[in-house]
Order: C-alpha cells, then sequence, then structure tokens
C-alpha cells in the first residue's frame, strides 16, 4: 500500500514539476506571453474569463460525447460484422483504411456543404475520428476468440447469436476498452478541427477567435479545457473498464468486487 | 453442417450414436491428410464406451464429429437417430483443457449450460439465483469444489479448473456425455476420485458416454466397452467388452483379469504402432 502511495506521489510530483519548470524556463529567459504564455497566465485567464469560456467548453463536450456515441455505435456494429463475417472483411477493410487515412480536416467543409456550419458537422467529424481504432478493435477482438471457447458454445448447440453474445463479446470487452480509450480523445480532436474550420461556438472557435487578436493566454485556456476534458473522459473510460475487464488483467479488486 | 432435414433418415432409436462409413481429411487434394479412414462406429443408449490409442489415431476426431464441431468429408454421424446438426440429443462435454470462461466466475461457468440448453433455459433468468445456485452448488461440492462458486478459474489451480468443467459438463443432465482425455492432466489420487464420482454418476443416471482417453487403466475401470484405434489413417482396429461387474472399486484394477486385458490392450496399441512406425 505504501508502494502505491508513493508512486502516486512521485508521479503527481513529476506532473506538477513540468508546469513548474514551464514557469521558471519562461521567467528566467523573458519569453513574452504572445509567444508562450506561462502556466500561471493560463490559469489567471481561465479565472477571470471563466463565464466566457464555459459555454464553449460545454458546447465541445457536448458535441464530442455526441460524435463519440455515435462511433461507439457504429463501431461495435461494423466491428461485429467485419469480425464475423469473411466477406464484410474484404469489402469494409479497404475502405475504412482509405476512409481514414483522408484528413479529416478536409472533409469538414463537405459536412458544412451538406448540413450548413455549426454543431452537425463538428458531431460528425468527432464521429467520424472515433470509427476506426473501434471497428478494428471490436473485429480484431472477435477473430482473437479461442475456437475451444466457441467449441464449448457448439457442443451445446448455442445459436451464433448465443455464441456472439455469452462468447464472442465479452472476450472482446478488453480490445474494446483500449480502443475507447484512443477514441475518446480523437473525438476531440475531431470536433476541435470541425469547430475551427466552420462553428460560432465551442472551444476550437474561441479559439480561433483568441489567436486572430493575438489572445495568446486564452488560446492556452482553450488547451488547457480540453486536455483536461480529454484526460476526464480517459479517467471514466479507465474505471469502467476497470470494472468490466478486470479478467483480463487477472485483478484482486475484480474478483472480490464483481 | 449437412442439411439436417433434407433426408431425414430414420434410425433406430437405441443407438444413440451411429457412424456410418465415416471419412474425415484436412487439408486440400495434395496436401490431404486423412484423419479418420471409412470408419463405422455405433454406440447403444446407455453404453460407456472408451477410445483408445496412439496419438494422431482419430480419437478426438470422432468425438468432434459426434459433438457437432466438426464435418464429415463423407459419410454420415447419427446421434439419438438424426443426423448432426438436428440437435436431438443433449451433449455435456468436457474437454482436454478446463476451457472455462475467464470473464464468469466458477458458479457461472458451470451455469453457462442452463443459460443455452433447453428446457433449462426456458426459465432461467427465474431460477438462476435460486434453483439453478443450488444445484452448481451441489454438483461443485461433490467433486470437492464446495464454496469455490465466487471465485475466477484463474484463482484456482488446473486440476480444480478441470474438476469445474467436469460439473459443466454435467450440470445439464446430458443424456450424451463426451470426454475428451479430461482426467489427463490430473494427478493419480484426482484421477482415481473423479473415476469414482463419474462410475457413480453413470450408474446413476445412465447417460451414454463416449471417453477418449490415453490411460488403459482408465479406460478399462471406466468403460463397458474399448475401441482400440490406430493411426494413419486413423480406424478402429479393436473393439472388446469390458465384462467387470460393477461398481468396480480401484482394487479391480489389481486383479489378474483386469491387467490381461489391459495387457491386451497395449500390445494391441503397441502392434498398431509398429505398423505406423513402417508405413511412415
Amino acid at each position: 500500500m505504501s508502494e502505491r502511495v508513493r508512486r502516486q506521489v512521485m508521479s503527481t510530483a513529476c506532473i506538477i514539476g513540468f508546469f513548474v519548470l514551464w514557469e521558471v524556463l519562461c521567467l528566467m529567459f523573458h519569453v513574452s506571453d504572445i509567444v508562450l504564455p506561462r502556466p500561471s497566465q493560463v490559469l489567471a485567464t481561465l479565472w477571470t474569463r471563466f463565464p466566457a469560456i464555459w459555454p464553449h467548453a460545454l458546447q465541445t463536450l457536448y458535441t464530442t460525447m455526441v460524435g463519440f456515441g455515435f462511433g461507439i455505435a457504429i463501431g461495435i456494429l461494423l466491428g461485429m460484422l467485419i469480425g464475423s463475417s469473411k466477406l464484410a472483411y474484404d469489402v469494409a477493410y479497404p475502405m475504412l483504411v482509405g476512409f481514414s487515412s483522408i484528413p479529416k480536416v478536409a472533409v469538414v467543409p463537405i459536412f458544412v456543404l451538406w448540413f450548413g456550419a455549426g454543431t452537425v458537422p463538428a458531431i460528425l467529424t468527432a464521429m467520424i475520428m472515433c470509427i476506426f481504432p473501434i471497428v478494428v478493435n471490436v473485429a480484431t477482438g472477435l477473430a482473437a476468440t479461442e475456437p475451444e471457447l466457441q467449441d464449448v458454445m457448439k457442443t451445446l448447440r448455442a445459436t451464433k447469436l448465443e455464441i456472439l453474445w455469452n462468447v464472442g463479446l465479452p472476450r472482446t470487452m478488453p480490445y474494446f476498452f483500449a480502443s475507447l480509450k484512443v477514441a475518446a480523445t480523437l473525438a476531440f480532436v475531431g470536433t476541435v478541427i470541425s469547430e475551427t474550420v466552420a462553428s460560432n461556438r465551442g472551444i476550437g472557435n474561441l479559439m480561433m477567435i483568441a489567436s486572430s487578436s493575438f489572445d495568446v493566454p486564452l488560446v492556452f485556456a482553450g488547451l488547457f479545457i480540453l486536455a483536461a476534458l480529454g484526460v476526464g473522459l480517459y479517467i471514466v473510460f479507465s474505471l469502467i473498464e476497470a470494472r468490466v475487464t478486470g479478467w483480463a488483467v487477472r485483478s484482486d479488486s475484480f474478483a472480490s468486487g464483481g | 453442417m449437412n442439411a439436417p432435414l433434407a433426408h431425414p433418415k430414420p434410425r433406430a432409436a437405441d443407438n444413440v450414436i451411429e457412424l456410418e462409413k465415416v471419412r474425415v481429411t484436412f487439408g486440400t487434394a495434395k496436401n490431404a491428410v486423412t484423419a479418420l479412414a471409412e470408419t463405422s462406429l455405433r454406440i447403444d443408449k446407455g453404453e460407456f464406451v472408451a477410445l483408445v490409442g496412439p496419438s494422431g489415431c482419430g480419437k478426438s476426431t470422432i468425438l468432434k464429429l459426434v459433438a457437432g464441431t466438426l464435418d464429415a468429408t463423407q459419410g454420415n454421424v447419427f446421434v439419438a437417430g438424426r443426423e448432426i446438426g438436428a440437435g436431438a440429443a443433449r451433449i455435456g462435454m468436457a474437454f482436454q483443457n478446463p476451457t472455462l470462461l475467464p470473464w464468469l466466475n466458477i458458479r457461472d461457468n458451470v451455469m453457462l449450460p442452463l443459460k443455452i440448453v433447453p428446457p433449462f433455459k426456458e426459465s432461467f433468468s427465474a431460477k438462476r439465483k435460486t434453483e439453478y445456485r443450488d444445484r452448481v452448488e451441489a454438483s461443485l461440492t461433490q467433486v470437492g469444489l464446495g464454496g469455490f462458486g465466487d471465485k475466477f478459474p484463474w484463482q484456482l489451480s488446473g486440476g480444480m479448473q478441470q474438476r469445474a468443467s467436469l460439473c459443466r459438463a454435467l450440470i445439464h443432465d446430458p443424456t450424451l456425455l463426451l470426454l475428451d482425455e479430461p482426467f489427463g492432466a490430473l494427478d493419480q489420487f484426482t484421477r482415481e476420485e473423479l473415476w469414482e464420482i463419474m462410475q457413480n454418476l453413470w450408474i446413476e443416471k445412465r447417460p451414454t458416454v463416449l471417453l477418449v482417453t490415453h490411460d488403459l487403466k482408465e479406460a478399462a475401470y471406466l468403460a463397458s466397452r474399448i475401441c482400440v484405434m490406430q493411426a494413419r489413417p486413423g480406424r478402429i482396429v479393436d473393439d472388446s467388452a469390458v465384462p467387470f461387474a460393477r461398481p468396480r472399486t480401484i482394487e479391480v484394477s489389481f486383479e489378474p483379469d483386469f491387467v490381461t486385458l489391459t495387457q491386451r490392450l497395449r500390445q494391441r496399441i503397441v502392434a498398431a504402432r509398429a505398423v505406423q512406425e513402417i508405413v511412415s
């Protein structure tokens, strides 16, 4: 237990140390806040302009979560399809790889053309950003299901659906959650790209306007907010992951609690 | 699966398992390996048949055919008078490895067949916390795993996992029990203990059992009939009844008749292996 506490103290100290170093270096070399604001300046900006930043942060969080939600749903369905059908694999995989190789910033104007500027393109961009890792991991998880475990179900005359539900999907969960942690951060990237290009709300838009008026501390305040949201989402999924897939790492807390 | 309903050939209900000129080959034309040469085998209801033979002789192939996890290249496999896949027999199977699902605790693992197999599945959600739970607990207690229901497979030793997997094979009162060397990885004493449990269960409920094993003593102790197989290509070369009265005790295995039988089977397998080496 003391080992764990020491590790946590050490890691927290290192993270705080990073920001302290940043602050000190900026002071030492007299870096202008138009080039690189100090963390204290960023925090001050966050504090004083919170009422102005707050609705943008909410907007970005909302769009990202909706896009992420759609991304998960479509990702799971596609992953299940690709993981369980050879034909679907052959057809969908090249298309997916091709599609995800397209820079998303190039797609945003098309969405704007179709749906107008604002929330919808941002949701869609967030969605397409996070579909790919989810599909790949769900498909991999299904393909990695041990044939022996499937045989157990087959001898019981289980239907395909029962095998998928009782063996395939639980077996896929560790892969799925690993992809969620990647996808959650990608979803924020997608939202912000779209907000930067075509929206009058959201952190991306805020940063766009702030940088055009050389309000660099505000730009960095936006970055801090995005980082905080990303970390928050990551933590949420890590906690769910520990509860659902503790068996995969043979964790004792899973065995006693679940 | 072969289309099960297209040719509903009636079979005598007594033959729980019937392999009719079955042949299994793996691979394509050039690299084809014959796992099982043309083989016919009949097993009557309530029989306890052991398949013995050297590795690679097709024992497990026969088991997979009957379990329905492998399709015959040629010939027909009937289970309970129906072509395999029609799903007439209630099958319980224990494998060489425990094959427990790692995300379920031991209780839920053992309960799995009750969730899948009719008629148990119909009332699964109603009884899982009451009747089925007691049933699983009783079964676990019988193999010495009472109180381990909440543990996860990785928290148990290999032998304990194997016992749990036997419980899973038996929990839904199968009429046909397929055992693929389930005692192989256990220590001598645990093995003999489980032999006894298995024999009592067979005497009590009389399922049809097909046991694949390397262990001649195990075959002679448990089975009412022993089929010796030979490899390359796999086929049955000897089929003899085991006459000893039941319930058999482990002491039976030291009696002259028992030793003579296992000796004879041993020589049969040694001869089969010799042929195999000349061929290959």
